[in-house]
């Protein structure tokens, strides 16, 4: 049987001022698809902080240099794509944030958070230049009551 | 306006209670400039009222951090007070919890500078 996927593409400039335009869509997809609203808010966060990333450290407020989402909603999950066209960045030589000697940095939680509240994140250099970050959450599975045309409504499972 | 600063005085201790978000840009640039100015001051006993906070990301949180290391380094104390819980939750992700004095009472935070 084949799956059907939905994609939505977004292409912003490097301005911070357009991070709420990519999360108010996110917030959106992840209402229409019947995430609850706990994780629906760590996901808008999640996606908060890889397009500031990719803004910010990847490129670097170039205004000739876009950052490109893409939201695949699949049957099991939603899967967020973010791209920038900078450099890239090896995430493994980034300082750990949870080292005691690194607690009290002003910078560098945003990954750790991602992290955590997506269920898996990867980080890649994109051929063509630029790191690109895929990111997916599992969507939760359909109650048998859910199929039913009774009254009984049930949240969608949280992290 | 991304953040709204709303600034009191009980003795020597600063209030500065806060509506609005922390978030990178203009947000975090308010809470730093705000800090900022009362330090420039001499005023360096202040408490964050976060109760107003809707949402902080990672560079908010990092402005919290900055607060608190820049008030202590000048001899002076920042505590937080009305933590919403997903703030709680961020802190405590990046083991900040420990970090931050925090209070959920406004007096008893007074009391605290005592």
């Amino acid at each position: 049987m084949m799956l059907a996927e939905n994609v939505v593409e977004l292409t912003i400039a490097s301005q911070l001022e357009f991070i709420d335009l990519v999360t108010t869509l996110t917030d959106n997809i992840t209402s229409m698809i019947g995430f609850d609203e706990e994780s629906a808010y760590w996901i808008n966060m999640a996606v908060r902080e890889s397009v500031a990333n990719a803004v910010e450290h990847g490129n670097k407020y170039d205004p000739q240099k876009s950052v490109d989402i893409r939201f695949t909603i699949g049957v099991d999950a939603l899967r967020v794509t973010v791209r920038d066209h900078g450099e890239g960045f090896d995430p493994a030589t980034l300082p750990d944030p949870l080292d005691p000697h690194n607690l009290l940095n002003p910078a560098g939680r945003g990954i750790l958070y991602i992290r955590t509240f997506m269920d898996s994140v990867e980080y890649e250099r994109h051929p063509e230049g630029g790191m690109i970050v895929t990111m997916s959450k599992r969507r939760a599975p359909k109650q048998p009551q859910d199929l039913s045309e009774g009254e009984h409504h049930h949240d969608a499972v949280g992290n | 306006m991304q953040l709204e600063i709303k600034e009191r005085t009980v003795g020597d201790v600063v209030i500065l209670e806060m509506f609005g978000k922390i978030i990178i840009g203009e947000g975090s640039v308010q809470l730093r400039d705000a800090v900022s100015r009362l330090r420039d001051a001499g005023r360096n006993r202040i408490i964050l009222n976060l109760g107003g906070v809707s949402y902080v990301d990672s560079s908010g949180i990092g402005e919290l951090v900055s607060s608190y290391t820049t008030t202590k380094n000048t001899g002076g104390r920042l505590k937080l007070l009305n933590l919403p819980k997903k703030i709680k939750d961020l802190l405590m992700i990046t083991k900040l919890l420990t970090v931050f004095e925090i209070y959920e009472d406004e007096q008893a935070a007074l009391d605290s500078f005592q």
